[in-house]
């Protein structure tokens, strides 16, 4: 009983498709696991199968050492879900729906409403009074949403998709909040679209595509499994890029806003001497050469053969 | 978020108390929230209490009576617009299920371990208030304009009760038919639907003033069923009575008709209602 989550050959399908196509999963105790993938990957269905939402057609599923199919009610007793859309009572204030939550969660009713008022003074909402959720802005409902999470402390968060939607300073207020619920055990499922979130919070990710794990391991053994390393050279004169990209050993891919070619090497040392030779001869001005570890949206790329998010790759490479 | 750190508060006490007292205290919380819902809707509260009483003094004084009700029409229409204001129900309890399937804090609810039905139990007991509370202000209205009671207060209750148990009926078909249609598109139609359904009664009118096969129709409507006992109970002038089995046996098929509606779309719709996770 060392893993929060099992998930071994679980499989839904939705008419023709397969949703879930033989997903297996462990995550340890007290870690955070990061699910990525692209759209229609099946990432939130894994999620509303972990959540007691949906039943898995195939498969053993397990949550806290619990049997979801077998002992929803124990593995609800367990677990928190803050889903891509706000799971809120929008006609009511904050106030009034973690209090009808905490009720629902049977803490009683003196319980309930001591333990909204804490969770409201605690993600900064304990002014909003009366205020309907509907009048709240994203990033309040979102705080909301997580705070009604975490009214019984859960053994096991899933978040799909925390903080889309969210300004940078929303997104690292939630980062916080998850680092310090895992600081005090809870293990959490993360699904994003940020590959950055991932890298950050995650100890281990696993890359989905069509129903199934198609690779796993923490964000540095994803990185080396898959990518290799590249060499990134920015030439300080546009019209150079070309003929830089050309110099380079393997396929360069450019970014020309940014006047930047990037390509795989094998060897790093090997392949800046030469690629810093091969450049002063032919006579290109550099501004900037650097060998790097390829970033997760690279491996990304890799793995499915198509982007998550065509212009953050971009940026990336 | 002034301050990110989360003290652990261990596990909700959740231990103790059978599956009944805790369905007792879901279906409590969410009779509350729909309570709270009106509290915060004063008006949509007030037009869906004023909207039977529009439709009443429409036709008490612009319609009027017609062939086969003799004396005050105000005695003929204001049991039948009871009758039809308890029908209509069926059509708010299935906007606000519709409504609320299509939100997320649905997927809250089911994720929590709270006892599943109590959705339901919420709607109902939240609506079966709301329509107890039009029904007194149609017997205020009515006895304002002219209609009143000459029977027993025994009798006025059974009335009433049988009114009650009309509308029950409509509650479940209404949150089955929510369930089924699911979008709010659909719903529309079945809301058009339930004005020529309810029309189809005896109401306003006699089905003797109508085509024969639209009289004996309207004689086996649940609702006419309905409206012809309580105007019994209430001692009210029934108009013309039909020799059909359906208009003499009215009290009977009163009781029998919500009865077998609830007892075929109350199953369908909790099974429904926790198949939907599938």
């Amino acid at each position: 009983m060392t893993d929060a989550i099992v998930v071994e050959g679980a499989r839904k399908r939705y008419g023709e498709k397969w949703a879930l196509d033989g997903l297996d999963l462990t995550v340890g105790r007290g870690t955070v696991h990061g699910m990525l993938g692209p759209n229609g990957a099946g990432k939130t269905t894994a999620v509303r199968v972990l959540a007691t939402l949906l039943r898995a057609d195939e498969g053993r599923v397990e949550v806290a050492g619990y049997d979801v199919r077998r002992q929803p009610d124990e593995v609800r007793r367990r677990i928190g879900l803050l889903g891509q859309h706000a799971a809120l009572d929008e006609e009511l204030s904050g106030r009034q729906n973690l209090d009808m939550f905490g009720r629902l969660y049977h803490l009683g009713a003196r319980h309930a409403r001591v333990r909204a008022g804490e969770l409201l003074e605690r993600f900064g909402l304990g002014d909003t009074g009366r205020k309907a959720v509907k009048q709240y802005s994203g990033g309040m409902r979102r705080r909301l949403d997580l705070a009604a999470s975490l009214i019984t402390e859960p053994d096991v968060l899933f978040l799909d998709e925390p903080t889309t939607g969210l300004d940078p300073r929303g997104r690292t207020e939630v980062w916080e909040a998850v680092r310090s619920l895992v600081d005090g055990g809870t293990t959490v499922l993360l699904t994003t679209q940020y590959l950055e979130e991932a890298d950050q919070l995650a100890h281990r990710i696993s890359v989905i595509d069509r129903g199934r794990v198609i690779a796993d391991g923490t964000a540095d053994e994803l990185k080396s499994k898959t990518g290799g390393d590249r060499i990134d050279v920015v030439v300080r004169d546009a019209a150079q890029l070309d003929l830089a990209a050309r110099l380079l050993p393997g396929e360069a891919t450019l970014d020309v806003d940014r006047r930047l070619a990037s390509a795989p090497v094998a060897d790093r040392m090997e392949a800046l001497t030469g690629v810093v030779q091969a450049l002063r001869d032919a006579g290109v001005d550099a501004e900037d050469i650097a060998v790097r570890r390829p970033t997760l949206d690279e491996v990304f790329l890799r793995l499915t053969g198509r982007a998550e998010d065509g212009e953050r790759v971009k940026e990336a490479v | 978020m002034s301050t990110t750190t989360i003290t652990p508060r261990g596990r909700a006490p959740v231990s103790g108390g059978t599956p009944a007292k805790w369905a007792a205290v879901d279906s409590w919380t969410m009779t509350r929230r729909e309570l709270a819902h009106w509290a915060r809707q004063p008006v949509q509260v007030l037009v869906g209490l004023v909207f039977p009483v529009m439709l009443l003094l429409m036709f008490n004084y612009l319609i009027g009576g017609g062939k086969g009700i003799a004396g005050d029409y105000a005695e003929f229409l204001v049991p039948g617009m009871f009758a039809l204001t308890m029908a209509f129900g069926l059509d708010a309890t299935m906007v606000a299920v519709t409504q609320d399937l299509n939100k997320g804090v649905i997927d809250r609810f089911r994720s929590m371990p709270m006892t599943n039905g109590a959705v339901l139990v919420g709607r109902s007991v939240a609506d079966m208030l709301q329509s107890f509370a039009s029904l007194l202000v149609m017997i205020g209205v009515g006895l304002a304009i002219g209609w009143r009671w000459h029977g027993s207060s025994g009798a006025a209750l059974g009335a009433v009760g049988l009114l009650l148990l009309l509308r029950f009926a409509m509650l479940w078909i209404g949150i089955h038919l929510a369930m089924v249609a699911g979008k709010p598109e659909l719903v529309m139609a079945v809301q058009i639907l339930v004005w020529p359904v309810g029309f189809l009664s005896n109401a306003f009118t006699v089905p003797q003033n109508m085509p024969a096969w639209l009289g004996a129709a309207v004689e086996w409507n649940p609702m006419s069923a309905t409206a012809t006992a309580v105007r019994d109970l209430f001692g009210n002038d029934p108009g013309v009575v039909g020799t059909s089995w359906a208009a003499e046996h009215a009290g009977l098929l009163a009781v029998v008709w919500p009865v077998v509606l609830v007892g075929v779309f109350m199953p369908l719709a909790v099974r429904r209602f926790g198949a939907l996770s599938k």
